[in-house]
């Protein structure tokens, strides 16, 4: 399975995705932004970091960069492209997937492990896991979801929620948000469920000397259901 | 501008040290060379009170590549791999803007480490704050951490240890210590050494601005009521332009078009071409019309002293400059060739197409000013008649929940929380343990690194507290299983002028030497902070030590949280009893005389080592040294991290109970082992002579500490953790 990486200025989760998805069978390459064209992939993600500085609005610089009119492209075409963290920001930046993610609500940066919870597994990226509790690490400092009352509606009606923050348990709760997320949202479908981004990183969680090894689990699964 | 000594006395020279320029140019300094002397020839950049002592702390090793006189120091971890490292002060900047001052104080440790060629892999720091009660406190908390998470993690390196304190000592002057790791291929270092004739001398990174114009003789001296005016010799961090000229420069330095290459810190683009230059031994021609500026009409001075950051002065292969020019035009950095290295042994500065300075660069450097600075020695405190009476009115849970709450003890969890301490994919143990851990990517090696601090014992008996401070490091290395190899110190102390803060700078550096050169710990870089008060008040003296050290099998590392019931817990070192300079002493029965424990360097290499030895042969389920706070405070801390309990013996010699508990004695580790390995290990600590005595056994959910007294794993939780979250909500 071949995957591709973008690297853009400031990005810096690329390199922890690409030990990632290699780990897991993926044959990745590293994309830089300011290439016209994707190498053929069957998964196309947009690491974290800090891309431009994140100086004006997280992602949004990103998401005019040279490589992404092809990764529009691409998800247009119905191919799997994941945004994690900075990703997301920059998806939404773009609009393939709706809403936006504002400043956390304490105002501070949060570096953690937390609990989500699956919402639906009627797409590539979570079928046939065989659990909804996942445990999962953030390090954030606008991770706070946020979209309009219509949005929100087409969302639940599209089931475009990928993942909520939730506790242990999977109840999903005020106390178990950490950024004050709107619903808890903690990741997103656009309405076909091949684009998802989200703020957790699983590629931070992939063996047993790190913080947990519930992104080994998201990983392995991935790569089976694209084969 | 005509220069007099009266204008030099407000460039923060001396009339002596005035009258020396002249003598040694043979002429009177024109205005930018002036400033040229003032940035090179000030305490923080020239040494001058410090280089006499320093020059008595053992630096070499069998695993030491290289100690201090570089940008960093470089140690050997075997298989060709290397750590980078080096911790530095930003403390006077970080008190007048706390967010871009820590910023900056973290992005140029950082310049120090890649500038060698070395991909930073961890951060750590080590910040002191006024008393909790002072009202610049909190916000210089808030604006210290919120600039430390801004930078580094915007870069993506990892933050994964720190230190945090208060005293009333810091209330006008804060500290903010920064250190940083890189992992760099042996035979892939980079030095700032000159070499060869008519070699480009290339500027890349940032435009240069008006930011930071003195930043460095700011540093270097007291701070009065007009502090806040200083505002403007604060530098203005741009992580993310950082971020690049990491990658730019690690992507040029993969090839072989380096000659030499420094980044410019303090005093800019003067120190950095000068440093080269010297230790070349070469002259350096620039022609600073090339100089990129951000801003116009710059003049030669203001370039010249300018301390905007993200830069970096590099001498290059002939002939490489569009190879070198092509990778800094992707990464979109200017990039300026914009002089030459020449014989004439000279900085000569054109601008307009005229000479704007000439300074031999011998007289910079090797001809600055040394001082030999008066010092008061100290006399070991007469030890404290606390009458035991009092103990008896004390309860033992009250004072527990005193000390676990104590701003100097409780977690600091909302402090790393702000920092990204996971990214890179490597950290294994971190932060709230006894030190960080990382592994060196791809290998099973992993770095463990600790910065520690003393400041009260330093306060004490300078020369005892020194010496603690490296013990303290040594210990919090062994602590997670690794073998500590060597520190860089940051030398945090009041005016050099003043008696006693140099005595107290003077015998803590002895401490320090003493310590490090027994343990074979010795210290490969540093820097040292001086003029830390405000008008006659000084700091107490707190030299940071940041340690290193190797765990050769990651899957060995060690962490303090108690893991499974009915596992023994065992006391490695002995309990005398050493109440005096505690937390117990200070903050229960408000005293505050008395030496500081005493430190046996003898007991701490033994126990050590011999610790060491029991985590190699997988004895050790658990381990945590003891410090601040005494053997209660540590087994709490042990009892949170693993949720479980502990049901104490009673000590069967003959100390009292509490102040067996609280006291502070040196050389200690609290450790878990299996009982079935009981016997294993008693025969290893009998055979090399350390002490030992069984504390308890790993119980569910609650500390037993005797019949009347038991606190619940969720009590200890309570006291420790909430502490500064309240006070920061407040």
């Amino acid at each position: 399975m071949k995957s591709s990486v973008i690297t853009f200025p400031g990005s810096n989760c690329d390199r922890d995705m690409d030990v990632a998805l290699k780990k897991f069978g993926f044959n990745n390459k590293m994309v830089w932004h300011n290439d016209n064209e994707l190498p053929k992939s069957d998964l196309v993600v947009l690491p974290g970091g800090f891309s431009y500085g994140d100086y004006l609005r997280c992602g949004s610089m990103a998401s005019k960069s040279k490589i992404m009119q092809s990764v529009i492209n691409f998800a247009k075409s119905g191919g799997l492209v994941m945004g994690i963290c900075n990703g997301f920001q920059i998806l939404v930046e773009t609009g393939l997937v709706p809403g936006v993610l504002l400043r956390n609500k304490y105002l501070e940066f949060i570096c953690k492990n937390v609990f989500v919870k699956l919402d639906n597994k009627d797409n590539p990226y979570f079928k046939n896991l065989d659990k909804d509790i996942f445990e999962l690490h953030i390090a954030h400092n606008e991770g706070n979801y946020f979209c309009t009352d219509d949005q929100l509606k087409e969302i639940k009606d599209n089931n475009q929620v990928a993942i909520y923050y939730s506790n242990n348990k999977g109840q999903i709760d005020e106390n178990s948000n950490p950024n004050g997320s709107i619903k808890n949202i903690a990741g997103i479908f656009n309405k076909e469920k091949n684009v998802l981004g989200m703020m957790p990183h699983p590629e931070r969680m992939i063996d047993q000397s790190l913080t947990g090894e519930d992104g080994s689990i998201f990983f392995k699964n991935l790569i089976n259901n694209i084969k | 501008m005509l220069v007099n000594e009266k204008i030099a006395i407000e460039h923060g020279l001396k009339t002596e040290e005035y009258k020396k320029i002249c003598e040694l140019l043979k002429r009177t300094p024109n205005f930018t060379e002036l400033g040229i002397f003032s940035a090179m020839w000030n305490e923080h950049c020239s040494y001058k009170s410090s280089r006499l002592h320093l020059k008595k702390l053992p630096t070499k090793g069998k695993k030491v590549i290289q100690g201090p006189g570089e940008n960093a120091g470089i140690i050997d971890i075997e298989d060709g791999d290397a750590i980078v490292f080096k911790i530095e002060s930003h403390n006077h900047p970080s008190f007048i803007e706390p967010y871009q001052g820590a910023a900056t104080g973290v992005g140029g440790i950082m310049r120090d480490v890649f500038t060698m060629g070395a991909r930073p892999i961890a951060n750590l720091n080590s910040i002191h704050f006024g008393s909790t009660q002072h009202k610049k406190t909190k916000n210089l908390l808030r604006g210290v951490v919120h600039g430390i998470g801004g930078y580094g993690n915007c870069m993506g390196v990892p933050t994964i240890a720190g230190q945090t304190s208060f005293d009333r000592s810091y209330n006008g002057n804060i500290l903010v210590n920064a250190m940083t790791l890189g992992l760099v291929k042996k035979d892939k270092i980079f030095y700032s050494k000159a070499a060869g004739l008519n070699k480009p001398v290339i500027y890349v990174g940032s435009k240069t601005g008006r930011d930071g114009i003195h930043g460095a003789s700011m540093a270097s001296a007291s701070f009065d009521e007009k502090i806040e005016e200083k505002k403007p010799t604060v530098q203005v961090g741009d992580p993310f332009t950082e971020k690049l000229l990491l990658e730019a420069c690690l992507e040029l330095m993969a090839g072989d078009s380096i000659i030499a290459i420094q980044d410019m810190g303090a005093a800019g683009l003067t120190s950095s071409s000068i440093e080269m230059a010297s230790k070349g031994n070469l002259g350096i021609e620039i022609n600073l019309d090339k100089v990129p500026c951000r801003e116009t009409k710059m003049t030669p001075y203001e370039i010249m002293l300018s301390e905007s950051q993200e830069r970096m002065l590099i001498v290059l292969e002939s002939g490489k400059e569009d190879l070198a020019k092509k990778i800094f035009d992707k990464w979109n950095l200017d990039f300026a060739v914009i002089g030459k290295t020449t014989n004439t042994k000279n900085i000569e500065l054109y601008f307009q197409n005229k000479e704007v300075a000439n300074i031999p660069v011998n007289t910079l450097v090797e001809n600055s000013p040394m001082y030999d600075r008066k010092w008061k020695k100290s006399k070991i405190p007469k030890k404290n008649k606390i009458k035991k009476e009092i103990y008896n009115e004390l309860k033992i849970k009250d004072v527990l929940k005193k000390i676990l709450s104590n701003p100097n003890v409780c977690s600091k969890e909302w402090i790393w929380q702000q920092y990204d301490h996971t990214v890179m994919g490597d950290t294994i143990q971190k932060p709230g343990g006894d030190a960080g851990v990382v592994r060196v990517h791809g290998t099973n090696k992993a770095v463990a690194a600790s910065v520690d601090s003393s400041a009260v014992y330093c306060w004490a008996h300078p020369l005892t507290g020194g010496k603690q401070v490296v013990v303290e490091s040594w210990r919090n290395l062994i602590s997670v299983g690794a073998t500590p190899i060597a520190i860089t110190n940051c030398l945090n102390f009041g005016s050099p002028e003043n008696e006693d803060n140099m005595g107290e700078f003077v015998e803590c550096v002895q401490g320090i030497g003493e310590a490090s050169k027994y343990l074979d710990f010795p210290v490969v870089s540093g820097n040292v902070s001086f003029y830390n008060q405000t008008k006659e008040i000084g700091i107490k003296p707190t030299p940071s030590i940041g340690g290193v050290g190797l765990i050769k099998d990651y899957k060995k590392m060690i962490t303090m949280s108690l893991k499974e019931v009915d596992n023994l817990i065992l006391i490695i070192g002995k309990t005398e009893g050493h109440i005096d300079q505690s937390l117990f002493a200070r903050t229960i029965l408000d005293e505050n005389k008395g030496p500081p424990p005493e430190v046996n360097l003898f007991n701490e290499k033994n126990n050590g080592e011999s610790l060491l030895n029991l985590i190699e042969k997988d004895l050790i389920k658990s381990a945590h040294d003891v410090s601040l706070g005494g053997i209660i405070t540590a087994i709490s801390k042990m009892c949170i991290k693993g949720n479980k309990g502990i049901k104490l013996k009673t000590p069967k010699n003959l100390i009292n109970k509490i102040e067996y508990l609280f006291a502070e004695d040196q050389g200690r580790y609290i450790v878990e082992i299996n009982p079935n390995d009981m016997k294993e290990v008693s025969k290893i600590l009998n055979k090399n002579s350390v002490h030992y005595e069984e504390l308890g056994v790993i119980i569910d959910n609650e500390m037993i500490i005797n019949e009347k007294t038991k606190v619940t794993i969720d009590e200890l939780k309570s006291y420790n953790s909430n502490w500064l979250n309240n006070y920061m909500d407040s």
